[in-house]
């Protein structure tokens, strides 16, 4: 099966947030987060460093947490109260990143959308329109609520998205993340099964091929290693240099957003099968670099948001 | 009289030997075979457990789910053992199926620092009436301490039982003894050893294992299983005989089972050979042989570099992608030493 060919596979990226515009700047969009684990204190981190985004609350559930003290010492208003500090005051932002569990989110997802607040969430729920911003961005605004898949998802659907673009016939795809199990949270660790289940609907979502898998391996070495993927895929003959260029620029737009994606084994076919590799080194934001898969699922929305707050100021300068 | 309890996953982990291509008949006869003998618990599926059918592994020529309808079939007084991998398995598309086929014992398997992945898989098993056991893999990779507090957690999460899984056949019997004194001596459950023979050592370990206390010992018919094989199941049960444990299999039968093991299950008998010796001795797990002795041809690096290298980046069970990666370094540094020449 093979999906319609809606872009051209070679064509430059679009959508994403130049970075450095010297032109002056409307407002920020206000977002507040809802998780002060380490996916929700490191987006705190991330989005100071944002020209279009500003972090108006942070929110966990225990005020001596980690993610709040150190929100509070970098002068971001937070609160413990979970979802209510939302409710109590929905004019504080615009948008929300959920960084809590998919059963949490899937409380939060009624409460949120009642109060008009458009979410990206960093849960595997499945509740809302899947994003990959380097396959998908530009249909994104228009959700109230978009899914940033998972880590391995991220990292793995644009290029299984590139093999889907090049070959007719692919029978079926299959991603391997390894990750630190340092980098791993007790949320993740309690959310493997729904890992797997989400990481494997987007690949169907985004190659159009009904048999996918997914595997998840947790490594404790020390030092710790960093996030890899590895991406393989079943195909009748494999045409690696039709491939190999769109793999390329496809690399190139998600290191637009995730500065330490990098490709470490390029397509090779071996086995009867195409297989590549990339290697995430994060940003060293709240945990290390070897926690690329935070940094990937991260930067992904950060890129996904900032995207949101360019729409809003084309739309309605504020 | 001391009791010791069999498992045998030679149609399990012997899936790894013949690249995951087991057959209906095979499993068929084996699991009468075995059921003949009083073996007590029977485990089968693809070498990694339950969904681990992969390009990364190796895909099965028989689906999880017809494995296990085929072996249930031919089970009766032996029960049906399933393994799953949290990361690989999930509750709602694997364990739960394979519990409704009818397995009666669940194997919970995480790499040996990692025993909170498993804590929903063995309440899953527990709730629905089954016998659950966590298996923590790698353990020459944790010390004693460590592996007690993850026995401990799986202990907690209401499992009926640990074992340690020496997926590389790194550990020496004095190494054993240590782990288990401190294991069973700190928890509540009993607490088994699953062997492979990279050093020679699967029966000595696996006799370290109940000398020091521990109660569950798996075993496969002439060893059959990933790299250099398990500890061999019929002289299992002979050495545990000579040395006065009561395991209640019939030893005629076991010798029998082994026959027809060799007979109609394996292409080849497990042997040590000098890949699974450097693995053994690298500390990398037995399952990756059959890809490093392809990956290597096709790149052109000695194998034995391939498993030391891959014991210094600390590999752990599931990780046969890195394989390629690390045989392309290889091949990149030769070259770029002959260029330099």
């Amino acid at each position: 099966m093979s999906l319609p060919r809606l872009l051209d596979p070679l064509a430059p990226p679009r959508g994403f947030v130049a970075t450095n515009l010297s032109l002056p700047r409307p407002e920020k969009l206000k977002v507040a987060i809802i998780g002060s684990g380490n996916i929700g204190t490191d987006l705190m981190m991330k989005i100071r460093r944002s020209a279009s985004l500003e972090c108006s609350l942070f929110i966990g559930r225990n005020p001596d947490s980690l993610g709040l003290v150190r929100a509070r010492e970098m002068g971001v208003p937070v609160s413990s109260a979970g979802i209510q500090a939302i409710i109590d005051r929905p004019d504080l932002c615009n948008l929300v990143f959920d960084a809590t569990s998919a059963a949490e989110h899937a409380k939060h997802h009624p409460i949120l959308k009642a109060l008009g607040l458009q979410v990206i969430d960093m849960t595997p729920s499945r509740v809302g329109a899947m994003a990959v911003p380097a396959i998908n961005l530009e249909q994104l605004a228009a959700h109230q609520n978009v899914n940033m898949v998972s880590c391995g998802g991220q990292a793995s659907t644009p290029l299984a998205y590139a093999i889907a673009q090049t070959h007719a016939e692919v029978e079926y795809y299959e991603v391997v993340s390894s990750i630190s199990s340092l980098s791993a949270g007790p949320a993740t660790r309690a959310n493997l099964d729904e890992y797997i289940d989400t990481t494997e609907t987007a690949l169907r979502k985004f190659t159009g091929c009904a048999n996918t898998k997914t595997i998840l391996i947790l490594n404790p070495a020390q030092p710790p290693i960093h996030m890899q993927t590895t991406v393989s895929a079943k195909v009748a003959t494999a045409d690696l240099d039709r491939l190999r260029p769109v793999v390329d620029r496809m690399v190139a737009t998600i290191q637009r957003y995730v500065p330490g994606y990098q490709m470490i084994v390029p397509p090779v076919f071996e086995h009867n099968r195409i297989v590549m590799m990339v290697r995430v080194t994060g940003l060293g934001d709240f945990l290390p670099s070897y926690a690329g898969n935070l940094d990937i699922i991260n930067c992904a929305a950060i890129a996904t948001a900032e995207h949101f707050a360019l729409c809003r100021t084309k739309k309605e300068p504020l | 009289m001391k009791h010791v309890l069999i498992s045998d996953p030679t149609l399990r982990d012997g899936n790894h030997a013949v690249m995951h291509q087991l057959n209906s008949t095979q499993i068929a006869a084996y699991c009468r075979a075995a059921d003949e003998a009083g073996l007590p618990i029977v485990e089968v599926g693809h070498g990694n457990g339950l969904a681990a059918a992969s390009l990364q592994l190796g895909l099965s020529l028989v689906p999880d789910k017809e494995m296990l309808e085929v072996a249930r079939s031919n089970l009766s007084r032996s029960q049906l053992g399933v393994f799953i991998i949290p990361g690989f398995g999930t509750i709602k598309r694997d364990l739960a199926p394979a519990i409704e086929i009818g397995a009666d014992v669940v194997r919970v398997g995480s790499h040996c620092t990692e025993a909170d992945t498993t804590a929903r898989h063995l309440a899953y098993a527990r709730e629905h009436g089954k016998k659950a056991y966590g298996n923590l893999m790698m353990c020459h990779m944790a010390s004693p301490a460590t592996l007690l507090a993850e026995c401990r957690k799986m202990q907690s999460y209401g499992a009926d039982g640990v074992v340690l899984m020496d997926s590389a056949g790194a550990l020496l019997p004095a190494d054993v003894t240590e782990r288990f004194k401190v294991l069973v001596g700190g928890l509540e459950i009993p607490v088994g050893f699953h062997a492979h023979n990279n050093l020679g050592m699967a029966i000595a370990n696996s006799i370290a294992a109940v000398e020091a206390g521990g109660r569950i010992l798996d075993g496969t018919a002439r060893g059959f299983g990933a790299g250099a094989g398990n500890a061999q199941l019929e002289v299992l049960i002979a050495v545990l005989q000579q040395l006065g444990y009561e395991t209640n299999i019939d030893l005629y039968k076991v010798l029998d089972l082994s026959d027809i093991a060799e007979k109609q299950v394996m292409k080849t008998v497990p042997i040590v050979r000098p890949t699974s010796i450097v693995s053994g001795m690298a500390g990398v797990v037995s399952t990756f042989a059959k890809h490093v002795d392809r990956i290597s041809v096709q790149y052109a690096v000695d194998p034995r570099d391939l498993f030391f290298e891959l014991g210094r980046r600390k590999v752990v069970a599931g990780q046969e992608d890195i394989i390629i990666e690390v045989a392309m370094d290889l091949a990149h540094r030769r070259d770029a030493v002959s260029q330099a020449r």
